[in-house]
């Protein structure tokens, strides 16, 4: 096991630094750089700028170097922790950063446990009643959950939610909390708002998830060890969670490395739609507005939650599964 | 015996005889017609790209014609029977009589039941281009000189929404293909080299296969698409798009193209085919492809709505396609804020038809899927 | 005779796309306690669907459609098995306490993220209010027993780690646990190698004696049915045909059926001859209809029809 971890922790290295030369390479696409786009903001406030100035801002942000080194540059700042500075807020990324990525990082956890949370039962359900009215119904649903876009769910649940009971269910706090200190009572009001993007985000992937499990399920539940669990008198209800569910669960728990990254897709957009403050929103404005580092440092930090969340389901799996654990 | 014995039962397409006869490729399409909902489904996304690829002609009006009488109108119903219950053969629609409410200051429409507009089928309206070839001015419907139909309503411009949602039916729809067509190019290609070299071409795939897997695709579409320069053309932007949606898409079809050439490689007929002189272009061609293109298809298929749905979503935030192109992000874009909505909820039309095609090729996809699998049985519900 | 099992008028039918296959018809046989009842037929007789409607875990699209199992387990009131209800405390006392099974493929059944003291030891739990402990200190005594060694490692281990024939040990001993009164054994080493299937069969023999349980062996190898049988019932297409004491069956059949059935093992043929297949031998006798089960002087029973015996009933 110590080795199978050591293994994988390992493996995150090249993968999250073959990440970091996409995203560089990404964020470097744009014609124009940050001293461009800044040279055209102080232009369009009417102040003249020296072309001694220019030199010495691009030597600043290093832009005079070969594009390699500026990678190493941008990466090693990177890793030392400076993002660098926003000049589209004119403030550190750093600062713009944590508070957010925190947000993200609840929304999407959330997010994750409510996909578990229905596709788990409903999955068993449906594979143990396959064919059943109750299985019709929710392979239905999960169908059309898997077809709609996340922001189109988040778009019918404010209509719904100001439609029927004429409240406004854009934002993660309410206006008295939004910039209220931290305490108790804004954590409660925190809780009492994230449970609707946390459904919004996770519908589809509870959908999808559950047709994974119901499939795996089915697969599984006429398989001869289930048959010699029966036939030793294991109960039912305990022969169905300890047997078929149990290998079962296995493809569920490593297809968290599609679903998370969906997740966080979908909580980027639908963040947007309802207005919390997450990564999303921040990332399409800095991209709008061609600030490259915001835009990079925030790619990067959603890579980095991405590949760590996947690390973590496969210890998981590796936990839960002893076949991959003697591997 | 009697004659009636004899005779074959449609019922069971497929005897015992019958099938040592009947090619791989008729078996997997009989295996498919089993799947009722599936082949509805490809009926019904046959039926949606015929209706796109001939928008101009369906469509009553163009993308930008604006009725100043109709701003934000619901959608209209169709009337056999007028208000005095009187049956007329040729169907028609009522005007729209507006008043503002006084209170909220909002248009409000309802029927104008003194103003009827027949409805004709195959008559000459608006003069459009088909495909840039030609010019016409003859519609699937439209009504008279004067009238007006709107059957999904119109937006806050006075456009036809019925006209738009198929128009961006074109947009949507194809951009779809196009991105699933590059994904199999990069999927077999990169799928291939990994599965028949194997070795270090195997594990540099694998590693990108691995790295792009876990990359959180839309917000890097997101940066991709803000990339595109602002004076690109749309048609420009529109190949941008679709590029953008399969350079992230082709994994999932290259890690099925490795894993089926990884197991091939070891079959007794691909070893046969070797030992009796075959060079390798030709037992990939004539040997390997041939047993899993059906998977190829079916793969590609559920490709499809994932590059749907990325169109939209960008289309939706503004960085996508943009206007005067439309297509279903696009419509959707306008339709962003939920007061929108509370107002003129059919303009959520476009999303329904993102759900109801998304739903199809997935449907479609699984269809194909099992089909395609020799050993399946759950084709036979 | 002192009977363990009594099996009647057993029917079992499948409901499939192609219609109705009726899997067992009017089955029915005794199983003498204490002894070694071989059921031989070829695929598809309906052997194993026959152990499964003993142990009441035929699935759909199968189902029982009529007949009686009366089962009369020691110092416990009999009763019948076909009719118990699916929430009888008795159907779950029957499955692997009264009766258990040891299935044809050790490779897939264990399930493999468990351990195999786990597995074992939860057929203990199952049936009999012991602690986790003792229900381990059971397992592996009986673990040990069925000639698994280095215990205290082997039962910690998973059953991917175990080779085929270490599996099918641990199935038996998962089986014997609760000390059943019958053991039901479907083909159990028609997947191993040849090697360790005598082993095997020699294990479930020795067992058989030393703990005195009746068994149900189910196999399409005479050559076990020889080594290992008492009684033998001879199936085919979900009928039973011929029952007889193992000499009686294998020495001197009746049955036109069970004549094929050994000559066309290789080896008995002489030399030179070319093999005959059941077809050669059995003719042109309909052994695909139905006959009632006759006895004979003797005490086996043939399911021909009267007039082809010649005097033999008695």
């Amino acid at each position: 096991m110590r080795s199978y971890l050591l293994s994988r922790l390992l493996g995150m290295i090249p993968t999250l630094a073959v990440i970091s030369v996409i995203i560089f390479v990404v964020i470097q696409l744009p014609p124009g750089d940050i001293v461009t786009s800044m040279l055209d903001r102080l232009q369009a406030q009417g102040v003249d700028t020296t072309e001694e100035y220019v030199q010495n801002l691009r030597a600043q942000y290093n832009l005079d170097k070969p594009m390699v080194l500026q990678y190493f540059y941008w990466a090693g700042n990177l890793l030392t922790g400076d993002m660098g500075y926003s000049h589209l807020y004119s403030r550190p990324v750093n600062d713009l950063l944590w508070e957010r990525l925190g947000y993200t990082l609840s929304i999407t956890v959330s997010a994750l446990f409510f996909t578990w949370l229905v596709a788990l039962p409903i999955g068993i359900y449906s594979a143990i009643r396959q064919y059943s009215i109750g299985d019709y119904i929710l392979t239905t649903i999960a169908l059309v959950g898997l077809a709609t876009p996340p922001f189109l769910v988040a778009l019918v649940f404010m209509h719904i939610g100001f439609d029927w009971f004429g409240v406004s269910t854009g934002g993660l706090f309410s206006p008295e909390y939004e910039d209220a200190p931290w305490s108790w009572a804004r954590i409660a009001d925190l809780l009492a708002h994230i449970w609707l993007p946390m459904i919004i985000i996770g519908l589809g992937s509870a959908a999808f998830t559950m047709r994974i499990l119901r499939a795996n399920l089915l697969d599984e539940l006429n398989k001869p060890y289930v048959v010699t669990a029966r036939a030793k008198g294991v109960g039912h209800a305990k022969l169905i969670i300890k047997y078929p569910v149990r290998i079962a669960i296995n493809p569920f728990i490593s297809t968290i490395g599609f679903v998370l990254p969906s997740l966080i897709s979908g909580e980027a957009i639908v963040s947007l739609v309802m207005g919390l403050p997450t990564i999303g929103p921040l990332l399409l404005q800095a991209l709008l507005n061609q600030d490259m580092f915001l835009a990079g440092s925030l790619l990067m930090w959603l890579a980095i939650l991405t590949v760590v969340g996947i690390l973590l389901s496969d210890i998981l799996l590796a936990w839960i599964d002893p076949r991959i654990r003697f591997e | 015996m009697s004659e009636a014995v004899l005779s074959p039962v449609a019922e069971t397409p497929v005897s015992r005889e019958e099938s040592a006869a009947i090619s791989p490729r008729r078996l997997i399409w009989l295996r498919f017609r089993r799947h009722r909902l599936a082949y509805a489904s490809g009926i019904f996304l046959l039926l949606l790209y015929i209706v796109s690829g001939f928008c101009e002609f369906v469509s009553p009006y163009g993308t930008t014609t604006r009725n100043d009488d109709a701003i934000n109108a619901p959608p209209m119903s169709v009337h056999f029977f007028d208000a005095e219950g009187n049956f007329h053969l040729r169907p028609f629609v009522y005007a729209y009589r507006m008043e503002v409410n006084e209170d909220t200051w909002m248009r409000e429409y309802s029927e104008d039941t003194t103003r009827m507009f027949p409805i004709r089928f195959f008559a000459r309206g608006e003069s459009y281009e088909m495909w840039n070839l030609f010019e016409s001015d003859v519609h699937l419907f439209t009504t008279d000189e004067g009238g007006y139909i709107h059957l999904f309503g119109t937006d806050q411009l006075g456009r036809d929404m019925f006209s738009r949602v198929f128009y961006g039916g074109r947009i949507s729809l194809s951009i779809g293909l196009v991105g699933v067509v590059l994904t199999i190019v990069l999927g077999i290609l990169l799928g291939g080299i990994a599965g028949y070299l194997g070795g270090i071409a195997d594990r540099v795939v694998n590693k990108a296969i691995e790295v792009l897997t876990c990359l959180p695709a839309l917000p890097l579409w997101m940066a991709l698409s803000a990339a595109l320069p602002v004076h690109w053309s749309p048609l420009l932007v529109y190949f941008g798009i679709s590029i953008i949606l399969s350079l992230f898409g082709w994994t999932g079809l290259a890690r099925q193209v490795r894993g089926r050439f990884l197991s091939l490689r070891e079959e007794e007929f691909v070893m046969a085919a070797r030992l009796i002189g075959a060079d390798t272009p030709r037992v990939i061609r004539k040997h390997m492809l041939p047993s899993f293109s059906s998977h190829i298809i079916a793969t590609a298929t559920l490709a499809v709505p994932g590059m749907i749905l990325g169109e939209t979503a960008l289309s939706f935030l503004g960085i996508g396609l943009r206007p005067p192109v439309v297509s279903w992000g696009v419509l959707m874009f306008q339709a962003q804020n939920p007061l929108v909505i509370e107002m003129t909820p059919w303009q959520m039309l476009p999303g329904l038809f993102v759900v109801l095609a998304v739903m199809a090729f997935n449907l479609l996809g699984d269809g194909l899927r099992d089909a395609a699998d020799p050993y399946s049985t759950a084709g036979a519900k | 005779m002192d009977t363990v099992l009594k099996v009647r008028d057993l029917a079992v039918d499948f409901k499939t796309d192609l219609g109705l296959t009726h899997a067992l018809v009017d089955v029915g046989f005794d199983m003498p306690r204490g002894k070694v009842t071989a059921i031989v037929g070829e695929s598809g007789s309906g052997k194993s669907v026959t152990a499964n409607c003993i142990m009441r875990i035929i699935q759909p699209p199968g189902r029982i459609v009529g007949g009686t199992i009366d089962f009369a387990p020691q110092g416990m009131d009999p009763f019948e098995i076909v009719s118990l209800g699916k929430r009888d405390p008795r159907l779950k006392e029957l499955r692997g306490g009264l009766i258990s099974m040891v299935f044809q493929e050790p490779m897939t059944a264990l399930s493999p993220v468990y351990t195999v003291g786990n597995q074992v030891a939860e057929a203990i739990l199952c049936h009999r209010k012991v602690g986790r402990k003792q229900a381990w200190q059971e397992a592996a005594e009986m673990l040990e027993r069925v000639g698994i060694d280095d215990i205290d490692r082997r039962i910690r281990m998973y059953p991917f780690e175990f080779s085929g024939g270490m599996r099918q040990r641990v199935v038996i001993a998962m089986a014997l646990v609760c000390h059943p009164e019958i053991l039901i054994c479907d083909e159990p080493t028609t997947a191993l190698d040849v090697t360790i299937q005598a082993e095997i069969l020699t294990l479930i023999r020795d067992l058989q004696q030393e703990l005195g349980n009746s068994v149900l062996f189910i196999t399409h190898d005479i050559g076990v049915v020889a080594q290992l049988a008492d009684q033998v019932v001879v199936m085919y297409q979900g009928r039973v045909l011929e029952i007889g004491t193992v000499r009686q069956v294998l020495k001197d059949p009746v049955h036109p059926y069970t004549k094929g059935l050994l000559a066309a093992i290789p080896g008995l043929a002489p030399k030179g001859e070319p093999l005959a297949t059941i077809a050669t031998v059995v003719g042109d006798t309909d052994i695909t209809r139905p006959y009632p089960l006759v006895t004979l002087r003797d005490g086996r029973q043939v399911s021909l029809p009267r007039d082809q015996l010649q005097g033999a009933v008695g």
